[in-house]
């Protein structure tokens, strides 16, 4: 299990209470097809996502990633389960969608530049550190039911 | 060789352009430090790294991030033969530094983390952060290249 100092805690939860998801959601899912386009596989019933001005423009592009980030609220209320937590999720992304994993740790790091790009000099060493220790724990945990 | 868009090479060196190397040099030397503190093996004779205020405060660290930062500029400049400009550095790491090369895809995140806290999404937006990614895997391949 992984261990958090109270600091860690109080940190996670400081940036995600000011991170509006309605906003990074959808910046957060145009930045994986952009920089890494192969992710655009998983996408097929979103219609245009081919360029990077119909990504940008894209509706379900846009409310996919809200629905994404959203779920991230789980991990930051249950820190000290995450693993249980995402087991389903987890299992979903294998079985169903069939998303290779490597794709997480992708996501993740987009996640942490937009939230660089929104909490600017914030996001300092020791809080980026916080930051990637907790989607890392994220990232594992969405892999736990690969096999 | 990598092929470079012109969308791709001028978002690179537009952002290029932006950055002041002893600014954000110096930033992601100590987030590398600090964020994947394994690093500090290499830096032993940089006096105290024991906390992260020391490591945000030491001058040599300072110092060694501009110049790692600083020697970016060969590869703005010569962009279409990134491997050939740093394989003297990538010897130089392999054999007299030992540096493992996961490294510096460590140091290239941290690179990226403190441009997009410098200048927010609307500089930073998803093209620029693909070509300036793409710009700097291209750099990280270079400096593995000569490893054996």
């Amino acid at each position: 299990m992984v261990k958090w100092t109270d600091k860690e805690r109080s940190t996670v939860r400081t940036v995600w209470e000011s991170i509006d998801i309605d906003e990074l959601g959808p910046e957060v899912l145009r930045r994986v097809l952009i920089v890494y386009p192969w992710t655009e596989r998983y996408f097929g019933a979103f219609g245009d996502i081919f360029t990077t001005t119909a990504i940008l423009q894209n509706p379900k592009v846009a409310a996919h990633g809200i629905v994404v980030l959203r779920a991230l609220d789980q991990a930051v209320k249950n820190m000290d389960n995450i693993k249980d937590t995402y087991a389903a999720l987890s299992r979903l992304h294998f079985e169903k969608l069939e998303v290779d994993p490597d794709n997480f740790r992708l996501l993740a790091d987009c996640i942490t530049i937009s939230v660089a790009c929104k909490l600017r000099a914030e996001m300092n060493p020791q809080v980026q550190a916080t930051w990637q220790k907790f989607l890392q724990a994220v990232v594992d945990a969405m892999c736990a039911q690969y096999y | 060789m990598v092929e470079w868009s012109d969308s791709e090479r001028s978002a690179i060196t537009s952002l290029w352009g932006k950055i002041n190397v002893a600014e954000i040099g110096p930033q992601a030397l100590v987030r590398l430090l600090v964020v994947y503190p394994w690093g500090q093996r290499y830096f032993g004779s940089f006096g105290d790294l024991s906390t992260c205020a020391a490591i945000m405060g030491n001058a040599k660290v300072a110092k060694h991030g501009q110049t790692v930062m600083g020697g970016l500029e060969n590869a703005v400049k010569n962009m279409d033969n990134i491997k050939n400009t740093y394989s003297k550095l990538s010897v130089m790491h392999s054999e007299k530094l030992h540096v493992d090369p996961d490294n510096f895809r460590n140091l290239a995140d941290c690179i990226s983390i403190c441009v997009a806290a410098k200048f927010g999404p609307q500089v930073f937006t998803p093209q620029v952060q693909e070509a300036w990614q793409k710009f700097l895997a291209v750099v990280v391949s270079a400096l593995m290249r000569q490893y054996h």
